[in-house]
């Protein structure tokens, strides 16, 4: 009898250990990747005395574990007074209108579970179909919350606990926010979205957040300038060793222009490339200065940031960092913001911020990929694809394809400069998510990196051995083009655990590396397959 | 008996419109919501053949949007007629849900036609005028789309009772919406087969109502049909399928919600709106700074640091 068949429901609430474990023999074989899963390394037990690790076998979200029933009360109180003004304008005007038609129109068909790159990868454990946590959530709104006339009868009982609480807080953080799932459904529904709002009840309300998202994310960007740490001092000091560096290595001189009033375009990073991925700063300053952009990067504080963790997890952290966006493009009287390669960067500034910021800070805002097809297809800079002669797939970040529609300009780019480009199946819009979406890439306590490559990453690594299936081996390199930072380093610790550069000589980096490598005023060899 | 029967019909056309427009007005009143859209968006013109927006050009906020209404029909017509998405996410339930939805499309076009042969009968419209030509294609629509529901609903029952996946998560409210429907067209079947085949008694019925001419109803399978539509008329628009309206803004105001904030006075006007409103959730980032409003919090640093 398998484990996951088991899980009801109302098992959400029972006094049971965890409500569920992913097994190793219920995981998605990888295609010709023989690899022994290690089973999980069990959570340790000071950090099951503290936190509710009542789930299954990881924790991302720390919820204090109640240690008297009055705790236990107040868990369960504070819920759903967050739950009550989830479901206000006032509090919520963000997104209630999703919220309540999804609420109140799923059919409860179960259309989007096939869709659900988790729920595959664990050959269909329960918990990970999209409508289980959502129906959850559905049945405490219609009893506790809006209280229709039997509502425990007419939707289904469920017993509110600090386990069901604790549970739920917890599966919210079990998804990749994808909304693959959402673009599947008949009706509209989004239980993604559900999940986000979950999230948004344990941080706005209960003060109860993701440590790397909310305190090393978010606050650190809000009072540093960076969820890196890095104040305006130590990140120009280090875009100015990354000039230094690569001046030298391409033999193109470069200098990033910083605070440069009236320029045409505000570029802004996702600053972790600053630190994880050079090359990519490097890349942009190379090809901006080869086409003659007239940019620059702002140093005042989140400026020099793209990040905006809000968009995973909290309306007003998201507000606030998106404010001070366009405050340093005001500031710097640019035409425009320019988003550098990070998805949720794109997707915060330039969609969902556009029904927040007021006129005033209603600076235009795009993404760089239109920008460097323009330049590519310009003829401004001179390419030679043969140095790309190596087989590359995109791989599509969510938040640039599904939630934005970019799609052609990335493909055009590398249709010119990559002769051996292939694609994953599906792509564009239809893609699977790298699995470190909605922060999961920067997480790396307990056994969170377990659970991203064994459940979350799965599919994605499924695609990518798929799309190299005529090259296997470690005798042809090859080479996954992943434009989002957060999406890289999804990909950088996968690669590392499945051993994919020794055994397959497979690597990723972003687009901009692509270009500069094929450019023939650059020393050839930008792009690299190990340390050199 | 017959009188109620009328004035249940009458109650049932009222409770259905003013559920329709409490959900709609329900929806419309509330704050317009942050760009949340999914794509493909339908009306991205060549765009949406692959999924690609507006955002894919440079400077896009100075061109000229495209905004093909084909391309929405061409989305919304297989998915509304055809079930498109569930033919492609979930096959097995698509021939079960199909019918049944068929079936209520048929009954819908054969009451269209109903209302014809009413109204042709009221203007005085003898048996050779329209009515001959439109009386065959109501009666095929109508037995049809009876036997579709009928067939479908049960199906759709069976399916939710026995399989675990779907049992799972279907509450008596699916049971309920079901076997309601199931009822209902059973005794609609009796009632064409055996009582009213040409659904003159139904024409008559509705002609009675709308010159409030309460006669005797002919017959008693035929009262107990009409209650059972009325009921079912009532009822629909209070449960989750009254998504056959719903979705509309499901799919064209969230899910193909792309309207960009250039020079768009509605939406400056709904952001001027919404950033005042009170703000009130508990957590320590956000409140006890004495910020009230979203403005004030959304603009307040929490950990501001002293310029060095």
């Amino acid at each position: 009898m398998n484990a996951k068949k088991k899980i009801s429901i109302n098992d959400i609430s029972k006094d049971t250990e965890k409500l569920t474990s992913v097994k190793n023999e219920d995981l998605m074989p990888l295609p010709s990747l023989f690899v022994q899963e290690e089973e999980w390394t069990p959570l340790s037990d000071d950090l099951k005395e503290k936190y509710a690790c009542i789930l299954d076998d990881t924790i991302i979200l720390p919820i204090p574990r109640p240690k008297t029933v009055q705790e236990e009360e107040a868990l369960v109180n504070q819920f759903l007074s967050g739950m009550r003004k989830l479901f206000t304008k006032e509090n919520n005007w963000t997104f209630i209108q999703i919220l309540e038609t999804t609420m109140n129109h799923c059919a409860r068909c179960n259309t989007c579970s096939d869709a659900c790159h988790m729920f595959e990868s664990t050959g269909k454990n329960e918990m990970y179909r999209p409508i289980y946590r959502s129906e959850i959530f559905r049945r405490i709104y219609k009893t506790y919350v809006k209280k229709e006339p039997f509502a425990m009868w007419r939707y289904g009982d469920l017993e509110l606990n600090w386990r069901t609480v604790a549970r739920l807080g917890e599966m919210a953080y079990r998804c990749n926010l994808c909304r693959r799932c959402a673009q599947t459904c008949p009706i509209g529904a989004d239980n993604a979205l559900v999940a986000r709002e979950i999230r948004k009840i344990f941080s706005q309300e209960m003060g109860i957040t993701v440590p790397e998202l909310h305190a090393k994310g978010s606050m650190l960007q809000l009072e540093k300038g960076s969820s890196t740490a890095m104040t305006k001092l130590v990140v120009k000091d280090n875009v100015e060793f990354i000039d230094e560096d690569f001046s030298e290595e391409t033999g193109f001189e470069i200098e990033t222009p910083w605070d440069v009033e009236g320029a045409d375009i505000l570029l802004i990073h996702n600053a972790g490339e600053i630190l994880a991925w050079p090359e990519n700063i490097a890349a942009f300053s190379i090809i901006f200065k080869a086409a003659g952009i007239s940019w620059t990067l702002s140093s005042d504080l989140a400026a020099y940031d793209s990040i905006n963790y809000g968009v995973f997890y909290d309306d007003v952290q998201f507000a606030r960092t998106a404010i001070l966006h366009a405050q340093a493009a005001k500031k710097l009287g640019v035409k425009k913001i320019v988003l550098g390669e990070c998805g949720h960067a794109h997707k915060a500034l330039t969609v969902i911020a556009d029904r927040v910021l007021p006129e005033e800070l209603n600076v235009p805002r795009e993404s760089c990929f239109p920008l460097l097809r323009d330049i590519v297809m310009s003829g401004k800079i001179k390419l030679d694809p043969s140095r790309n002669n190596f087989p590359v797939t995109i791989h599509d970040p969510c938040n640039l394809t599904r939630l934005m529609g970019i799609i052609k300009p990335q493909r055009e780019i590398v249709q010119k400069i990559c002769p051996q480009f292939r694609e994953m199946h599906p792509h564009g819009p239809h893609n699977y998510c790298c699995g470190g979406g909605s922060g999961y890439a920067i997480m790396s306590r307990n056994t969170i990196p377990e659970w991203r490559y064994k459940v979350a990453g799965r599919k994605k690594l499924e695609q990518i051995l798929n799309a190299f299936s005529d090259c296997r081996g470690p005798d042809q390199k090859k080479y996954v083009c992943a434009p989002c930072s957060n999406c890289k380093g999804q990909l950088r610790d996968m690669f590392e655990q499945y051993e994919l550069l020794d055994k397959e000589q497979l690597i990723y980096n972003g687009l901009v590396e692509l270009i500069v490598n094929a450019m023939v005023d650059v020393e050839p060899g930008f792009v690299k397959w190990e340390e050199e | 008996m017959s009188i109620i029967i009328y004035l249940l019909g009458y109650t049932a056309i009222i409770v259905f419109l003013i559920a329709v427009i409490f959900r709609v007005i329900n929806y419309i009143k509330l704050p317009m919501h942050v760009r949340w859209e999914l794509y493909p968006v339908a009306h991205e013109g060549k765009r949406a053949s692959y999924g690609g927006s507006y955002l894919e050009d440079v400077d896009w906020w100075k061109k000229d949007r495209e905004k093909s209404i084909i391309g929405e029909l061409k989305v919304m017509i297989p998915e509304i007629f055809f079930l498109k998405a569930v033919w492609e996410h979930n096959r097995p339930l698509w021939l079960s849900t199909y019918s049944f939805h068929l079936g209520l499309y048929l009954i819908c076009a054969f009451l269209g036609l109903l209302m014809i042969n009413v109204f042709a009968q009221l203007i005085g419209c003898s048996e050779n005028c329209l009515i001959t030509y439109v009386s065959p294609i109501m009666r095929f629509f109508g037995g049809a789309g009876i036997i579709l529901c009928l067939i479908g609903s049960i199906w759709l029952l069976r399916k939710r009772l026995l399989e675990p996946e779907l049992k799972e998560y279907s509450g008596p409210d699916h049971y309920i919406n079901l076997a309601l429907f199931a009822l209902a067209s059973s005794i609609a079947l009796i009632t064409w087969l055996f009582v009213d085949p040409s659904f003159t008694m139904a024409r008559d019925f509705i002609v009675n109502m709308i010159t409030f001419n309460f006669s005797p109803i002919p017959n008693n399978i035929f009262g107990l049909q009409m209650i059972l539509a009325f009921i079912v008329i009532a009822y629909i628009p209070m449960t989750h399928m009254s998504h056959f309206f719903m979705k509309y803004f499901l799919y064209h105001d969230i899910r193909w919600g792309d309207e960009p904030n250039v020079d768009n006075m509605k939406t400056q006007n709904n952001i001027g709106k919404v950033l005042n409103y009170p703000v009130s959730w508990s957590a320590s980032h956000i409140a006890g700074h004495g910020k009230t409003t979203w403005a004030e919090v959304a603009t307040f640093n929490p950990v501001a640091q002293p310029e060095s």
